[in-house]
């Protein structure tokens, strides 16, 4: 941990700033963050990055959580409120008053523009985001085929995330012997 | 997404009609601050791997706020506002039943137990992040997670891909290789190929 003003200042500025381009969802800014957090900014591992994330699956609640898991390991509990009120503040700010606005432009144009100019950008931002998690640190072929296996089950059959990861921990607990 | 069938346990002839045709639904209720935080407390606390499902259970059947198409406009509003669609939804709901301080009920009801219980979690990491079984275990967590998000985004490709629009593919192609394999900045890439990806779908229409 390395707090003070100048890291708070610097997470809160980063994150509120990454806030607005993390389209469909908070899934989508793993790459960037892991990109930021652990090559420029060294403050993880990226096995504790990849361990970040895991946890964060693991609570229950909104993915964006992960972020409160990077502040706290940088900053403690104060990184931890710092970070997750830069991540929430700026799109909530923004949901507030396009929600209130939206009734108005119900079915308008640029609603269906948007919509069709958006999809294939949160495909390719989630396709990425699984690449960078799956080639953390501590990847091997076990990890490889609990990925794919996942994949395809959860393609053709509807899987609990819970299940998932139950039989995921113990194959990776598995891989270890 | 289910039918438009509003209530499914009410009996529905009779009550349709002792109400007039055009009578607001049970779904405009007003819930209180208080119902607010803990309505979508609730959905957090149930919610693992995404909380949609859960949110959707809540609002639409259990709680009946919103109406089944109520809730898909709404989110797909969320989806077109940056940050975590969930909690774009948590603060819209709480502004349109109670303004500013519904909004700030609902997000502190969404984020705050999961805040709670991650840093928890992240204090027991500390102690014990070195063990080699907790770290296969959550490499095998990582692993399984990185599969299901492969699961949506084939879902999500699918359509399309059928639709036979070349552009669309080349973009979430483009998208995937400047992030996940170059690894280039997430704010200069959305720059270029977000206004790029509008225009294309401005001139298709």
């Amino acid at each position: 941990m390395n707090g003070g003003g100048g890291t708070l200042l610097k997470l809160a500025g980063y994150f509120a700033l990454l806030s607005l381009f993390a389209i469909g969802g908070g899934n989508s800014a793993v790459p960037e963050m892991h990109r930021f957090a652990v090559d420029v900014e060294h403050w993880l591992t990226g096995q504790q990055f990849a361990d970040s994330f895991a946890l964060a699956q693991l609570t229950p609640g909104p993915n964006i959580i992960i972020v409160t898991l990077i502040g706290y390991h940088v900053a403690g509990v104060v990184g931890a409120l710092v970070t997750t009120l830069a991540m929430c503040g700026p799109p909530g700010v923004f949901a507030f008053f396009v929600g209130g606005a939206s009734e108005r432009f119900k079915g308008a144009v640029w609603h269906v523009t948007l919509s069709r100019a958006l999809v294939p950008v949160t495909i390719g931002l989630t396709a990425a985001s699984a690449t960078v998690v799956a080639t953390t640190a501590g990847y091997g072929w076990m990890g490889l085929a609990i990925t794919l296996g996942t994949a395809l089950t959860a393609y053709y059959v509807r899987v609990h995330p819970l299940w998932a990861f139950a039989v995921a921990a113990l194959l990776g607990l598995s891989g270890l012997m | 997404m289910t039918s438009s069938t509003p209530l499914p346990s009410s009996p529905d002839p009779p009550i349709s009609a002792a109400l007039p045709a055009s009578a607001p639904p049970p779904q405009q209720v007003r819930p209180s601050l208080a119902e607010l935080f803990i309505a979508f407390a609730t959905v957090s606390l149930s919610g693992f791997g995404g909380v949609l499902a859960w949110s959707r259970r809540m609002m639409v059947e259990e709680r009946q706020w919103l109406t089944p198409e109520q809730f898909n406009e709404t989110y797909a509003l969320c989806a077109f506002i940056p940050g975590g669609n969930i909690l774009n939804f948590s603060v819209i709901l709480g502004a349109r039943f109670r303004g500013a301080l519904g909004s700030l009920a609902a997000a502190a009801g969404l984020m705050g137990p999961p805040l709670l219980l991650v840093m928890i979690i992240a204090a027991i990491y500390g102690h014990y992040g070195d063990l080699p079984a907790l770290r296969h275990m959550l490499t095998g967590v990582a692993s399984a997670a990185a599969g299901l998000m492969l699961a949506t985004v084939a879902k999500m490709a699918r359509p399309l891909f059928r639709s036979g629009s070349v552009s669309g593919p080349l973009i979430a192609l483009a998208i995937f290789v400047s992030i996940g394999i170059l690894q280039w900045p997430l704010p200069l890439v959305l720059a270029v190929i977000v206004p790029a990806s509008i225009a294309v779908a401005w001139v298709r229409l």
